[in-house]
């Protein structure tokens, strides 16, 4: 009962999606782009958040490993296929979360979320102070990459953002939701849970409970660094801001506006927080106010965010019905 | 020796600001059990304020000599903000950490816009008044009054806050509400008045700090999430709830901060960050923070 549902649900998503570029204007389909990265990186961000129950306050620092990455690989080293820029910043990205999870996860609840922040405000400080190596503030510039070999070169980067580039990582965000849902579905996803819900008594059932945890930080890790990649690529810059700990806040803010506990929730957290940052800063120069106001608000009165909201309005509905 | 003497001073300036707001943080932590992201924007709130009350005391005629005094009262006239905000918080009273950290970050969002609104996005500042208050000079070095008198304040501060700890009822009452909040309700303490009060406590320490500071450095809308962070470094070197840690910690902050400014500028914040690090892997409830179980 439960799968069918969730299936409608991502094809229906998948379908507006994929005919949007068709019927809104080129500079709303580049928009979605940052969603794309931002729905990515979260996916990874509630696994460890939402089922595996660690709240990572430094999980920007993984965005930043993509997006910087993707200087280093494209625009240092010259390779300019995203496919292969992907690949290696995902690498990275797990590569450096094995240690830094290994040390963060010994701890649960605030210390957790106190190490991770503080990791990534020494990632943040190293991007910011060491000039000559990463920029400093003014950061590090994303080449423009080749998608599947082909150059789009007829394209201007408006146009390129919003039709090629729209679809693949549309494609990417497919790929990488099926690649979750059979991650969270998995037995391993059930010890993620189990973990979250009673730690003790998983332990005792004989789950490694840092090895199962670590493994949630990593790949996470790995789903930061193609959001990141992603993000990075739009704008063609890599700057420190992308890695400060309000950025991470920003993540955190995404998932619970999505709702952390249903599996889209995150993506729906993401589109709607994109839409809304974008419309409020153009009517506003106080969108900060507004958006701190619905993310009061939601902590206070809706913590089960948007999905939650629709899930009960459907249930009273059923019932009454 | 001598730049020595000059940067131990700077350091402990910055460590007695840093202290003022960490003792805010800690005291709120110990008592509620919240970190208060939003104690950086109490801090840049007072920074503001002061600026504004001292351009106002000063056109009806304060005399500049009293700029101490008077950016201490504006900093305390800010408490009454703690109620209110107090109120908010209490909807997320024993719920998940995360819910409580998101909404303190949904009011470091708010007060930004806040402080943009009212004082506009430029840096502002007062003009270098305070040194009305001279400077002591001796061949290369050489410091303001006005910072020996802000440390000053704040040691009389930490002393003030331990004694109202450890010696008033009040303080045995806080301190039975932070050790078993059901037990001290259970015997009679009126928990949502002495949260109320400490929350309060806990902002005018942010809110005066800020003011204190203003007279040597400009208040701009990035200064409550920065100095947030460097707040958070403190009480966790320190140890999470410890007054005596906030103390510690802000000292370390503070001075490594400075010495690190002179000989090696790119370990500034790195410095820090990998010391609160060490701190937390090693020593998880801080240097003088009880051990966490």
């Amino acid at each position: 009962m439960k799968l069918p549902h969730a299936a409608i649900v991502a094809i229906a998503g998948t379908a507006v999606l994929a005919l949007l570029p068709l019927v809104a204007p080129p500079y709303y389909a580049s928009l979605m782009v940052p969603f794309f990265g931002y729905a990515i990186a979260l996916l990874g961000f509630n696994l460890l958040f939402g089922y595996t129950g660690l709240l990572s306050f430094g999980h920007a620092m993984f965005l930043g490993f993509g997006a910087y990455g993707a200087a280093v690989v494209a625009g240092v080293f010259g390779i300019k296929s995203f496919e292969a820029v992907l690949v290696l910043v995902t690498l990275a990205a797990m590569a450096a979360a094995l240690p830094i999870g290994f040390l963060c996860v010994r701890y649960v609840g605030i210390f957790f979320g106190m190490l991770t922040l503080a990791f990534g405000m020494l990632f943040h400080s190293f991007l910011f102070k060491f000039y000559h190596l990463t920029g400093g503030d003014s950061g590090m510039r994303v080449p423009r990459m080749n998608i599947l070999g082909l150059e789009f070169a007829k394209y201007n980067k408006i146009e390129f953002l919003a039709e090629p580039f729209y679809y693949y990582c549309l494609a990417l965000l497919v790929i990488a939701g099926l690649l979750m849902w059979r991650i969270v579905h998995s037995p391993f996803g059930l010890h993620l849970r189990a973990i979250r819900d009673n730690a003790r008594k998983a332990e005792y059932l004989a789950v490694h409970v840092r090895r199962f945890r670590l493994a949630a930080f990593v790949i996470s890790a790995g789903y930061g660094a193609i959001g990141g990649a992603i993000l990075g690529f739009r704008v063609g810059l890599a700057d420190p801001e992308l890695v400060y700990w309000t950025q991470s806040g920003q993540l955190v803010f995404m998932a619970v506006l999505g709702g952390f506990a249903n599996f889209f929730g995150p993506i729906v957290g993401a589109l709607a927080f994109t839409l809304l940052q974008d419309q409020l800063q153009s009517l506003t120069q106080y969108w900060r106010f507004i958006l701190g106001a619905i993310l009061a608000l939601i902590v206070v009165g809706f913590p089960g965010g948007i999905v939650g909201l629709a899930e009960g309005l459907r249930r009273r509905r059923a019932r009454a019905a | 020796m001598v730049a020595f003497a000059n940067i131990l001073v700077g350091g402990v300036f910055h460590a007695a600001v840093l202290f003022l707001v960490a003792a805010g943080l800690q005291l709120v932590f110990g008592v509620q059990k919240i970190v208060n992201l939003a104690c950086g924007s109490f801090y840049a709130l007072g920074a503001y304020f002061g600026i504004t009350f001292i351009g106002y005391a000063a056109a009806a005629g304060m005399s500049p000599w009293l700029i101490l005094p008077g950016l201490i009262v504006a900093g305390i006239l800010l408490g009454f903000i703690g109620p209110p905000i107090e109120r908010l918080l209490r909807s997320v009273y024993g719920r998940d950490e995360s819910f409580q950290l998101l909404l303190t970050f949904a009011l470091v969002l708010m007060f930004q816009d806040v402080f943009r609104f009212i004082w506009g996005s430029n840096p502002r500042s007062l003009d270098s008044t305070y040194l009305i208050y001279g400077t002591i000079t001796s061949r290369d070095f050489s410091v303001p009054v006005y910072n020996l008198l802000v440390i000053a304040a704040a040691i009389a501060t930490a002393v003030g806050l331990g004694a109202l700890l450890q010696r008033t009822n009040y303080g045995r009452t806080l301190r039975a509400t932070a050790e078993n909040r059901a037990m001290a309700e259970a015997l009679g303490v009126d928990v949502r008045r002495v949260y109320s009060v400490v929350f309060t406590l806990g902002a005018v320490l942010g809110t005066t700090a800020g003011a204190l500071v203003v007279p040597t450095a400009a208040a701009s809308l990035d200064m409550a999430i920065e100095f947030v962070i460097e707040a958070f470094a403190v009480v966790v070197i320190g140890g999470l709830g410890s007054m005596r840690g906030a103390l510690a910690g802000a000292l370390i902050v503070g001075l490594i901060r400075a010495y690190s400014l002179v000989l090696y500028p790119e370990l500034e914040v790195l410095a820090i960050y990998i010391i609160v690090i060490t701190v937390l892997l090693f020593r998880p409830a801080g240097l003088l923070g009880r051990p966490v179980v």
